[in-house]
């Protein structure tokens, strides 16, 4: 049986067409826009410069965390539930088009997001902060965060096979606010009482930060043990993941 | 010969403990149109589902020009126009058509084909923004942008006025002339009609009738006759061959089995009668005759 294949030039072409119109569609959409954007750097302002000014580089590794959190984690989950209910999976399924295109669309979608609030909070810190990094430690946060965001990619994309639009926004909030506080992002760990100190470790927001601290110079220590934990998470939220693909195709009729 | 474009053998399909196809088997010849038509919870959309690789075959074997459902999927042998499905409406029309030409090696002219369906002038405008049958427009324009050789269309022209119904009947038309087969669901008898080279009447997951629209209609001897007469309902129905009597606007419809043998009858037993008029049973009433014969308990919907 031959089946045509798309020479790869237009397979990257389509790749590159799902990844615009995700960025079209993120950047259309206010409910996402706005508090993904806007509150992480409005937040950082508030409790990193403001009120903090002696810790503006340790809440801007930890307030930055916090906000690719957020665009991750929204633009998979409830991005993923909206256009699940509207069809669009149904039809994109029923094309020849790569489904890996979607998710990298999304991916792109939310690293763009990450990358504007990264930009954002950097810019924040070091104008009104007085915050003063390295050139490659700059780059290196955007990188570590950006790469660092796969589990909850993961993550965002299992929920948002699993829930249903409406309830994706609340249980994505409900996951994602006491997610980002028992893991310091807020307030530094060391703060917290020493049994919920224990907790932080199991959660993997807890290791992205930890390596944006490293790659920033705030604290010293070694990546690797941070790497494996995210690396472990996403081995998890993947399960989740096949769970509600299994799911989502015993269903579509 | 050629092998059949579609061929599903004994496809059986359940939900829980609910049947929706039982043991089905079809043919699709390539350069038809091909009409499904059955009650709401027929198996119509469960068929095409699997068609088109969106639902797993449970047993039985299905192929698409040669090829399994998913296979055919990747190659972008068809176009579809399904009801359950939707875009990311924050797209714009033209965003919609480059992203879809993305997809399939040898794309339409994208504005031609905005041509062809109607969507002048509303490139730039944004999915959810359009009216419900624009938005049908731009799904059908979806199908059409692969330039595929099969068009598996469900309920295409539902929500549409009728001139956009006439002019997506064109555009199935002039496919169909060009090569392009279709199979086509509808709940409108008179696009079956129009359109169809063959008929498949699907009922309870069942394959009730198939065959081309006359074929059908023979399948249901019946003659509908119309008139005013002094008889009543009840002196009708002793008729010879009448197998329903109603009253329309002050005339009688009588559904005969045997119009010249109810006629006889009916003529000598009212010699007054008036307005008279007999009509051979169309598609809507041979399909409902077919479809009441087996009625369906539990629908699936």
């Amino acid at each position: 049986m031959n089946v045509a294949r798309m020479p790869i030039g237009r397979r990257l072409v389509s790749y590159g067409q799902f990844i615009y119109c995700q960025w079209l569609n993120l950047l259309r959409v206010p409910a996402y826009t706005i508090p993904t954007l806007v509150f992480p750097v409005m937040f950082y302002a508030f409790f990193g410069i403001l009120m903090n000014p002696g810790a503006s580089a340790y809440l801007l590794a930890t307030f930055a965390t916090f906000g690719v959190l957020g665009a991750t984690l929204f633009a998979f989950g409830v991005g993923i539930a909206t256009e699940r209910a509207q069809g669009w999976y149904t039809l994109i399924r029923a094309t020849p088009a790569p489904l890996l295109g979607i998710v990298i669309g999304k991916w792109f979608g939310a690293a763009l997001f990450s990358a504007a609030i990264i930009v954002t909070m950097c810019s924040i810190a070091g104008f009104f902060g007085g915050v003063r990094l390295e050139q490659s430690q700059w780059w290196g946060l955007l990188a570590v965060l950006i790469s660092g965001t796969l589990p909850f990619c993961l993550l965002g994309l299992g929920l948002g096979l699993l829930l249903s639009p409406n309830a994706a926004p609340a249980v994505i909030n409900i996951v994602y606010l006491p997610l980002a506080f028992l893991s310091g992002l807020w307030v530094p760990v060391s703060q917290f009482p020493a049994w919920l100190q224990t907790l932080a470790p199991w959660l993997p927001p807890y290791h992205l930060a930890e390596l944006a601290l490293q790659v920033t110079g705030v604290r010293p220590g070694e990546p690797w043990s941070h790497w494996l934990a995210l690396l472990l998470f996403s081995a998890v939220f993947a399960v989740l993941v096949i769970i509600g693909w299994r799911r989502m195709l015993a269903m579509s009729k | 010969m050629d092998s059949p474009l579609i061929r599903l053998d004994e496809v059986s399909h359940r939900y829980g403990n609910k049947a929706a196809l039982d043991a089905v088997s079809i043919e699709m010849q390539s350069g038809q149109v091909t009409a499904l038509l059955g009650p709401n919870g027929a198996g119509k959309s469960t068929l095409i589902h699997l068609l088109l690789g969106l639902l797993p075959v449970q047993s039985g074997h299905i192929e698409v020009m040669g090829r399994t459902p998913s296979v055919a999927a990747k190659a972008g042998e068809w176009g579809t126009m399904l009801q359950s499905s939707g875009v990311q409406d924050t797209l714009t029309v033209i965003e919609l058509l480059n992203l879809f030409a993305s997809l399939y090696p040898a794309p339409a002219e994208i504005d031609s084909l905005i041509d062809e369906a109607g969507l002048e002038g509303l490139e730039r405008t944004r999915f959810e923004r359009l009216s419900g049958g624009q938005k049908q427009r731009v799904m059908f324009a979806l199908a059409l942008v692969g330039q595929p050789r099969l068009l598996i269309l469900d309920e295409p022209t539902t929500g549409l006025d009728p001139a956009a119904r006439r002019g997506l009947w064109d555009v199935i038309s002039q496919r169909r002339a060009q090569g392009v087969s279709v199979l086509l669901c509808t709940h409108y008898m008179d696009e079956a009609e129009k359109l169809a080279d063959q008929i498949i009447v699907l009922n309870r997951g069942r394959v009730l009738a198939e065959g081309s629209p006359d074929s059908i209609k023979s399948r249901v001897p019946n003659a509908q006759i119309f008139a005013r007469s002094r008889l009543t309902l009840d002196e009708l129905r002793r008729l010879p061959a009448v197998q329903s009597v109603e009253s329309r606007e002050q005339r009688l419809s009588v559904l005969s089995s045997d119009a010249p043998a109810t006629l006889k009858a009916w003529l000598a037993a009212d010699q007054e009668l008036d307005d008279l008029e007999v009509k051979g049973a169309d598609l809507e009433t041979a399909f409902l005759n077919l479809t009441r014969k087996a009625p369906s308990k539990e629908l699936l919907s």
